[in-house]
């Protein structure tokens, strides 16, 4: 029996797992990908301490931090969430079954998806999520790039020096990014840009070999040949795991009090999970500080204790006792 | 083990029994994190005798990479006697690429 579980291995669950662990709590981590979002980043400077600081090298200094602190990272993917007797919890992965008191879910977001015919079918096949991934991948070729926002257009960017040709799709009439990058992908002679437009499907056998694009203002529709295909238009709380369990906002996303507290007891979520405003590293960290302490308390209070005290260590240790 | 454009037709193309093979790049986040895992999978495979394990550089060897046409990195092809017979593409647990194995082993 665990004291917490947390669902997600990214900068919130990590900070979770060395509060919850420090409080003496008995803690697992359950996360997909080790790292989370910070996988997808490349240089990190605006977490505090770092001037700047490699994605990897952050990963692992908190992995290392987690771990020398005796908690156990599993990397495999949650499956279900059961409510058990008592207010307790039954967390199952494929093959696993754990028990624990307090969940604290710290899942992030993924990749927002088209939708539209091919996608799924050529993920892989010239279908991708990650410019920085794949980008290298399409030399010399012809790619598309749909969004309108800054994940897009620094896509463009990127793969307007690697590709042959980037067209640029775009829904509405004016983009969503930071002025200077959208002047500088304007301002390379390989990119092509679709305002007012949508990729209806994308299509190839093996591969992928054309998008049909919508020109919402014509109705007009055109076929143009690529190589590639990417996604950049942003990213979704994927929480259907809980969606019985915990009350969520429209776009999914988990409503937290000021405690990080859901509407479930025993429930905490914290980072970008959360109905939060900004999706920093940094506030990820904080509200799963908040989680830890308040799954603490919780677990504290249900007990009988007095939870008033609910001080970390690093703060308390010269306090004196009162 | 390290597969290259080399050795790829003796040690996977040519071979008897199952081979994974992570396809993977230096410069490719996720596929910094499956070096761990494709690690930990050929230590836990070390005493089956008809199955191999390992990696290929994309960038080292293009060829091989076009060939099987990866345009999505990380992607791990399974070859059954010299086969294609299963893949996946983006970071898998070790669990999933373990089930992989075991569904052609």
């Amino acid at each position: 029996m665990y004291d917490t579980i947390i669902i997600g291995a990214g900068p919130a669950g990590m900070t979770a797992a060395i509060y919850a662990s420090r409080r003496e709590m008995k803690t697992l981590i359950v996360g997909r990908e080790i790292g989370g979002q910070v996988v997808w980043a490349s240089e990190i400077e605006n977490y505090p301490g770092f001037k700047s600081i490699n994605n990897f090298d952050l990963i692992g200094k908190m992995q290392e931090q987690v771990q020398s602190l005796g908690v156990e990272i599993k990397n495999d993917e949650v499956k279900k969430i059961e409510k058990t007797a008592e207010g307790r919890f039954a967390v199952y992965t494929s093959k696993d079954k754990y028990e624990t008191k307090t969940i604290i879910i710290a899942m992030g977001l993924a990749p927002r998806r088209l939708a539209i015919p091919g996608e799924t079918e050529l993920s892989g096949k010239g279908v991708s999520y990650c410019a920085n991934c794949d980008g290298p991948l399409f030399r010399n070729k012809t790619v598309a790039v749909v969004g309108g926002g800054n994940a897009a257009l620094d896509a463009a960017e990127i793969l307007s020096k690697i590709a042959a040709k980037v067209l640029l799709v775009h829904r509405s009439q004016e983009f969503k990014a930071f002025e200077t990058v959208v002047d500088e992908v304007k301002a390379r002679p390989n990119v092509e840009i679709f305002l007012n437009s949508e990729i209806k499907e994308i299509v190839g056998r093996e591969k992928v070999e054309k998008i049909k694009i919508k020109n919402s203002q014509t109705d007009e529709i055109r076929e143009e040949a690529v190589d590639g295909v990417f996604i950049e238009i942003g990213r979704i709380a994927s929480t259907d795991l809980v969606a019985d369990l915990v009350e969520r906002d429209a776009r999914n996303q988990i409503l937290v009090d000021e405690k990080c507290q859901t509407n479930a007891e025993g429930i905490f979520a914290a980072g970008d999970v959360t109905q939060v405003e900004f999706k920093q590293i940094t506030i990820a960290c904080g509200q799963a500080t908040i989680a830890a302490l308040a799954a603490y308390q919780y677990l504290q209070l249900k007990q009988g204790k007095a939870a008033k005290m609910v001080l970390d260590r690093s703060v308390n240790h010269s306090a004196p006792r009162v | 083990m390290r597969f290259t454009e080399e050795n790829f037709q003796q040690e996977v193309e040519n071979s008897k029994g199952v081979v994974l093979v992570d396809f993977f790049a230096e410069w490719c986040g996720p596929c910094k994190m499956m070096g761990p895992v494709i690690e930990d999978l050929e230590r836990d495979n070390k005493t089956k005798e008809n199955l191999k394990i390992g990696k290929l550089n994309v960038d080292e060897s293009r060829s091989v990479a076009e060939k099987y046409k990866i345009m999505g990195i990380p992607t791990t092809i399974l070859f059954k006697d010299g086969k294609p017979v299963g893949q996946t593409v983006g970071y898998q647990t070790k669990e999933q690429l373990q089930e992989l194995i075991n569904q052609h082993l």
